[in-house]
């Protein structure tokens, strides 16, 4: 069974055409899949096989690289626990294993559906998402939860399998992993204002700042760039070249401009 | 003499509805992109040069040098793509910036692609984080509105195009060129140079990467000059940054900064180490970056300075941890972290870093015996260096200096037999009466 439309096929091909060659889709397109069809189906697998003229097999390969593309069914919201170190250290693993206790489910694995239940669970530990001063951190849809303890992430789950309302703590009321994943193949759903601008751990730098009336310099400040390299030599030299970023390893035999 | 914070980036955050074209605007945005316009392109790139602007994704290299190897005598189309994957454990700016100011990333993704000569831009943005993507894809949306973005901007003659592009898991992707194959519809997995995305980039054709912290310092470049950049910092690290704040401090948060201010300062103004304990490791830039200790408080966070103290800068990810962590369990979720995001391709990454999580999850447990020490850096030692990209060196920085700094913390494992420290003690709501 597939939920995949003449409109589904219609948005691919639309997906398809927003990028200079069309195959630079495919991580958006494999987004709408899941939207539709709540996993990545062998359906839309082929779906997408068809509009890029591309193999099936090229297409899985790309589906099973990335951590975000499902083949089993998705609950109605993805529960992600930051486990990586410092969220793990700050609270993350002991909220992980309260929710695996509670939710009855291991990694990965989505909640029965019990009477009364308006929602299911899918809980997965996740890698570090960008939100380390909000400590420890749970994702939602990919929706911040910033600040979570083990009682307050229980509470959000029960509030989701209820059927009441969520909101993220930086966003608006919580949608569905579906829809979520809908906007992340490009197809916005009018909710970028809500929630705030900023959380407060963003802005407490600022607001020192602004208490001890610190800012830039003004326009007319100036300092000499004498100890910037001018050189590419000077330059991948200053460069941390035990990272392998392109420009930090020199062209053999290529010389300095 | 410049002040302690100097917000450039951050200093709209906490503006009414700051992410919106109006409140932008409302504070002179898109002023640069005006001026710029009106410039010639290779001033532009010399204005980026001259500031001693340093690529803020990590490396340092300098932006406007980037800038300049696009060969503007190839006939390919030239393209711009912001790396907005932050994913670095412990690196938390870029994603904050783009939930309050995408404008900020979108005017400097313009004036940069003006400079360099490209017509279509990409913003290739995490997958994880939703509400990010709202805001960016709203941004672009009302840039196009406003003549910001598509045919002839304001009457240049110039035309380009902004698509925002979701990834979809997986923290290779901000190594430049695996961001690229995910950009082309690929298994994210790094490419091998030379030839430098500068010369065959996305399409294999010349394309400047960018981190979005760099892509958006541009605008104030061009608004206030490169002079004005360069009045702050340091001699060789040249400008302000975002310095990310994490763990066991009074305020985690976002700091902004000229470089070269210490960690000592930050955590000052951050009200100190969490109240009855003190610092026992950091990261100055992420993961990647080897741990430092109170020893190095002093050290001044640029470039030169941290990569003298036999660190690096990195991402100015200050993840702090006190005498409640144990560093073997922090090292260990690590490094079980670059074994996950491992892409595959190169044999010592893949084989190496499983190799070091058996090696230290026995030592976590508290078997084994110290000849084991010398075994992790022997696989430190044929995992550095021997790969296509940096994740494997990176994954080996937290193993290879926690033993040299905590060398007694991995043998109390072993007198132990298992880790003698309670892991609720470190959590956030230790203090608060929380159990699990």
């Amino acid at each position: 069974m597939t939920n995949l439309t003449e409109e589904t096929f219609g948005e691919l091909r639309e997906i398809a055409a927003r990028y200079p060659q069309p195959r630079s889709g495919l991580l958006p397109m494999l987004h709408l899949v899941q939207s539709v069809e709540g996993r990545v189906t062998p359906e839309g697998i082929q779906a997408c096989a068809d509009i890029l003229d591309i193999s099936p097999a090229e297409v899985s390969g790309v589906a099973t690289f990335y951590t975000m593309y499902k083949r089993k069914p998705v609950g109605d919201y993805h529960v992600g626990v930051c486990t990586n170190t410092l969220c793990a250290v700050m609270g993350g693993d002991l909220i992980f294993d309260r929710l695996k206790e509670h939710l009855d489910v291991g990694n990965d694995e989505t909640t029965d559906d019990r009477p009364g239940d308006k929602a299911s669970i899918t809980l997965e530990h996740i890698e570090c998402n960008a939100a380390c001063d909000f400590a420890p951190v749970m994702m939602v849809n990919w929706e911040f939860m910033d600040n979570m303890t083990p009682e307050s992430a229980v509470q959000v789950t029960d509030d989701l399998r209820s059927g009441a309302e969520v909101h993220s703590t930086r966003g608006p009321k919580l949608c569905t992993w579906r829809e979520a994943e809908r906007v992340l193949a490009g197809f916005p759903d009018g909710l970028a204002d809500e929630g705030p601008s900023a959380g407060p751990a963003s802005l407490v730098g600022l607001e020192i700042a602004r208490e001890r009336g610190w800012t830039a310099p003004s326009s007319d400040s100036s300092g000499d760039t004498f100890g910037t390299a001018d050189t590419k030599t000077a330059a991948v030299e200053q460069a941390d070249t035990s990272r392998a970023e392109s420009e930090t390893v020199q062209e053999k035999g290529q010389e300095d401009k | 003499m410049t002040d302690t914070l100097t917000p450039v980036l951050t200093d709209n955050w906490g503006s009414e509805r700051s992410w919106t074209l109006a409140a932008y605007e409302a504070q002179g945005g898109y002023g640069a992109l005006k001026k710029a316009l009106s410039m010639p392109q290779d001033d532009i790139i010399a204005a980026v040069k001259d500031s001693g602007l340093r690529g803020r994704g990590g490396a340092g290299f300098p932006t406007g040098m980037k800038w300049s190897f696009i060969p503007q005598d190839n006939p390919k189309p030239k393209y711009l793509v912001v790396n907005a994957d932050e994913s670095e454990p412990g690196t938390c700016k870029d994603i904050p910036l783009m939930m309050a100011t995408p404008h900020t990333l979108v005017e400097g993704v313009i004036i940069s692609s003006f400079a360099i000569r490209a017509h279509t831009a990409f913003i290739y943005i995490r997958g994880e984080v939703l509400h990010v993507i709202r805001r960016v894809q709203a941004a672009v949306a009302e840039a196009y509105a406003a003549g910001h973005l598509g045919k002839d901007i304001h009457g240049s003659g110039y035309d380009l195009d902004v698509v925002v592009h979701a990834g979809a898991g997986a923290y290779i992707c901000g190594e430049e060129t695996a961001l690229l194959e995910g950009l082309e519809g690929r298994r994210g997995q790094p490419r091998l140079r030379p030839p430098f995305p500068a010369v065959a980039g996305l399409y294999a054709s010349p394309t400047v990467i960018n981190n979005v912290e760099s892509i958006a310092s541009v605008p104030s470049i061009i608004e206030h000059g490169a002079d004005w950049f360069a009045s702050m910092g340091t001699e060789k690290s040249k400008g302000y940054g975002i310095f990310s704040l994490s763990g066991h401090i009074t305020r985690p948060g976002q700091y902004e900064a000229p470089l070269g201010i210490t960690l000592r300062e930050l955590i000052d103004l951050a009200g100190g180490i969490r109240a009855g304990h003190e610092l026992k490791f950091w990261t100055p830039g992420g993961s990647s970056t080897p741990l430092l200790t109170a020893e190095h408080l002093d050290v001044p966070l640029d470039f030169e300075g941290v990569g003298a103290a036999g660190s690096m800068l990195g991402t100015r990810a200050l993840q702090i941890f006190d005498e409640t962590t144990c560093v073997v369990r922090a090292v260990l979720r690590w490094t079980e972290f670059y074994k996950h995001e491992s892409c595959g391709k190169c044999t010592p990454c893949r084989e190496g870093t499983w190799w070091l999580v058996q090696t230290l999850a026995s030592l976590e447990r508290g078997q084994g015996s110290e000849a084991d020490l010398e075994l992790l850096l022997d696989q430190c030692d044929n995992i550095l260096g021997r790969s296509f990209c940096a994740l494997a060196d990176g994954a080996v920085s937290p193993v290879a200096s926690s033993i040299k700094y905590f060398r007694d913390d991995y043998l109390a494992h072993l007198t132990h037999g298992g880790c003698p420290v309670d892991p609720a003690a470190a959590t956030v709501f230790a203090t608060q009466g929380a159990t699990a």
